[in-house]
């Protein structure tokens, strides 16, 4: 009774100065991390002092600091000449029909080149869809084959088979194949879009398809038991037993793809020269700039910080959609 | 005239590497409309198997049963089954457990007004309207089960099958769980077959008591009638003479004629000893 009393004051909001626990928690939470990117810092630092290439210096975290304000500038200024052309266009044409209203206007596109922002929302843009795609594949597949022996035993060799290859196998098939198949006058997607998608979704099929197929199998047999003594059909099996029963391990399956599905992305643009961040480190690197490593360095910083914030969001929808609120989730 | 329900020569044999295993051997039982019946006997003897033969969830190898001269081969909402560890579905409430299966009982019977009512009627029996908005993992483990009663009552089974309903839960509980069901079988009428390993509960609740002998080829040994009146009082009947004879009956049974030479260890751990049980023959 005693400790609960004690305790209960120290969470008092009321009160003034941090009980020890609280120092505590945010010292956990708060400064642990802290602490562990400041050292970094410093040993990147240092480090970066002592590697010279033919690009001058390694850049260490002052000059990557000083080219992501860089890249943010060159992306303000592509935007306002944008504008700037798209305003002249619109007063050109609009004088053009003021002189003779039957004039036939075109009004083209801008055409300047892909910023870093623009490249990471293609980029954002091509992962999603390919995962999205690939989920839709995977998890159906993955239900089933966990359901269905047989159908396990006849999928099972092609998942084997067909988990461990690299992307950068399937890029040159997917882009051949992209290239006959995709034949359009008006193409809703251009092709390097379609190429780094199915590119993404062949590699990221597999950990939904696998951990949803372990998921649905495992299935206690208890409930295995209710749903045979209620005769429920095969719809209402899946759907209110074997689907939130499965549901924990689908989640663990759909991050692992996303993930996958991110590293995947910037190998396939980086090798096919499709938009997106991966080109831009290639073309980055190729312009051999004294610029080029630094801003290289921003890339892989915020293809980090994107992959992790994918993970997040999945993480918050496994929340949102869990039934298990007592489970831990990491 | 045939009896309500009918097993006759009811005989399983589970397949393992060295041949057949027979877990069950020619077990009769006629069971009367209303009737409570108790199946006691040691961990092994093949509770688990009659009852899940009843409830269709095993196939008899030979021999087969019988509910109102229709022979069961599945498993049906007409025999439902109270699990031992509750088994509600973990991301359902109580009330929503109880709706999946009046939805799939009374669908095109009742309507959703109807169907409402009949799930808080019967979390109503249970004394469970409390937390009709409550997740399993929210309540306690008598609760749980209470849930479990009533989405098997929900369903107006024929027979009601009851697995070690409270072989999981602390004394008082479970005592409490036992009024509750001796309320619900007076005001109801079902009729009810149950595994228990609890001398006690099996003599104060059934009208008969089915006492197993060990496996393999496990049969009934013996069936002991209880014709105390009812309604039953624990607390007048612990010192009623005949109450006490029918547990000395029991005991007598169990621990002289079917004594279980094995490990005491082992022999003690009922519960976890009992889950095990329908494993181990179905690994055997």
């Amino acid at each position: 009774m005693k400790i609960a009393t004690i305790s209960s004051i120290g969470q008092n909001p009321g009160r003034l100065l941090p009980t020890p626990d609280q120092i505590m928690q945010l010292g956990r939470g708060l400064l642990l991390p802290l602490a562990g990117i400041l050292v970094f810092l410093f040993l990147w630092y240092n480090a970066a002092m002592m590697i010279n290439t033919s690009l001058g210096k390694f850049p260490g975290p002052v000059q990557v600091w000083e080219q992501s304000g860089g890249l943010l500038a060159e992306h303000r200024a592509e935007r306002q000449r944008q504008t700037a052309f798209i305003e002249r266009q619109e007063v050109r044409n609009a004088e053009i029909l003021a002189a003779d209203p039957q004039a036939q206007v075109t009004i083209r596109p801008y055409t300047g080149k892909p910023t870093f922002i623009d490249q990471i929302g293609t980029s954002l843009f091509t992962v999603l869809s390919g995962f999205v795609l690939a989920s839709l594949i995977a998890i159906p597949l993955g239900i089933l084959i966990g359901l269905n022996e047989s159908a396990y035993a006849a999928v099972n060799p092609l998942i084997q088979l067909f988990k461990p290859v690299s992307p950068l196998a399937w890029l040159p098939l997917v882009t051949m194949v992209v290239s006959a198949v995709y034949v359009s006058d008006d193409p809703a997607f251009s092709k390097s879009f379609l190429t780094s998608m199915f590119t993404v979704l062949l590699c990221c099929l597999w950990p939904t398809v696998i951990n949803t197929a372990v998921g649905v199998a495992n299935v206690s047999k208890d409930l295995l038991n209710v749903s045979q003594v209620l005769r429920l059909n095969a719809l209402t099996h899946v759907f209110k037993i074997i689907v939130p029963a499965g549901l924990p391990l689908m989640f663990t399956g759909l991050r692992l793809s996303l993930g996958i599905a991110w590293m995947v992305l910037i190998a396939a643009e980086m090798l096919a020269q499709n938009p997106g961040l991966g080109k831009f480190v290639w073309d980055e690197f190729q312009n051999g700039s004294s610029n080029s490593l630094g801003r290289i360095m921003v890339a892989v910083l915020v293809i980090g910080l994107i992959g992790f914030m994918l993970d997040r969001s999945m993480l918050l929808l496994q929340r949102g959609v869990s039934w298990d609120k007592n489970a831990t989730l990491r | 005239m045939h009896s309500y329900l009918q097993l006759s020569d009811v005989s399983i044999d589970f397949p393992t590497p060295k041949g057949p295993y027979r877990a069950l051997d020619k077990v009769n039982l006629n069971i009367a409309r209303g009737e409570f019946v108790s199946l006691i006997g040691h961990s092994g003897c093949g509770k688990s198997t009659v009852l899940n033969i009843v409830a269709g969830l095993h196939q008899a190898t030979t021999g087969g049963v019988l509910l109102q001269d229709k022979e069961v081969n599945a498993p049906g909402p007409e025999r439902a089954v109270v699990f031992q560890n509750h088994s509600l579905l973990p991301w359902l409430t109580a009330y929503e457990n109880v709706e999946l299966a009046v939805k799939q009982v009374f669908k095109g019977k009742k309507s959703r007004a109807e169907m409402r009512d009949w799930i808080v009627h019967n979390l109503e029996l249970v004394h469970m309207t409390h937390a009709l908005d409550k997740r399993p993992d929210e309540i306690s483990g008598g609760m749980k089960q209470r849930v479990g009663i009533a989405r098997a009552l929900a369903m107006e089974p024929k027979v009601l099958l009851m697995d070690e309903p409270f072989g999981a839960l602390d004394a008082l509980t479970r005592a409490h769980l036992q009024d509750s069901l001796m309320e619900i079988h007076a005001d109801l009428g079902n009729t009810v077959i149950m595994i228990t390993h609890d001398v006690d509960e099996a003599v104060l609740l059934s009208d008969r008591i089915v006492m197993m002998t060990n496996g393999p080829a496990a049969t009934i040994g013996e069936i002991l009638s209880i014709d105390l009146e009812r309604p039953r009082k624990r607390v007048e009947l612990s010192g009623d003479a005949r109450y006490n004879h029918f547990r000395h009956e029991v005991l007598a049974f169990l621990y002289e004629r079917q004594r279980k030479v094995e490990d005491i260890n082992v022999a003690t751990r009922k519960r976890p000893a009992g889950q095990a049980e329908a494993r181990a023959a179905a690994a055997a």
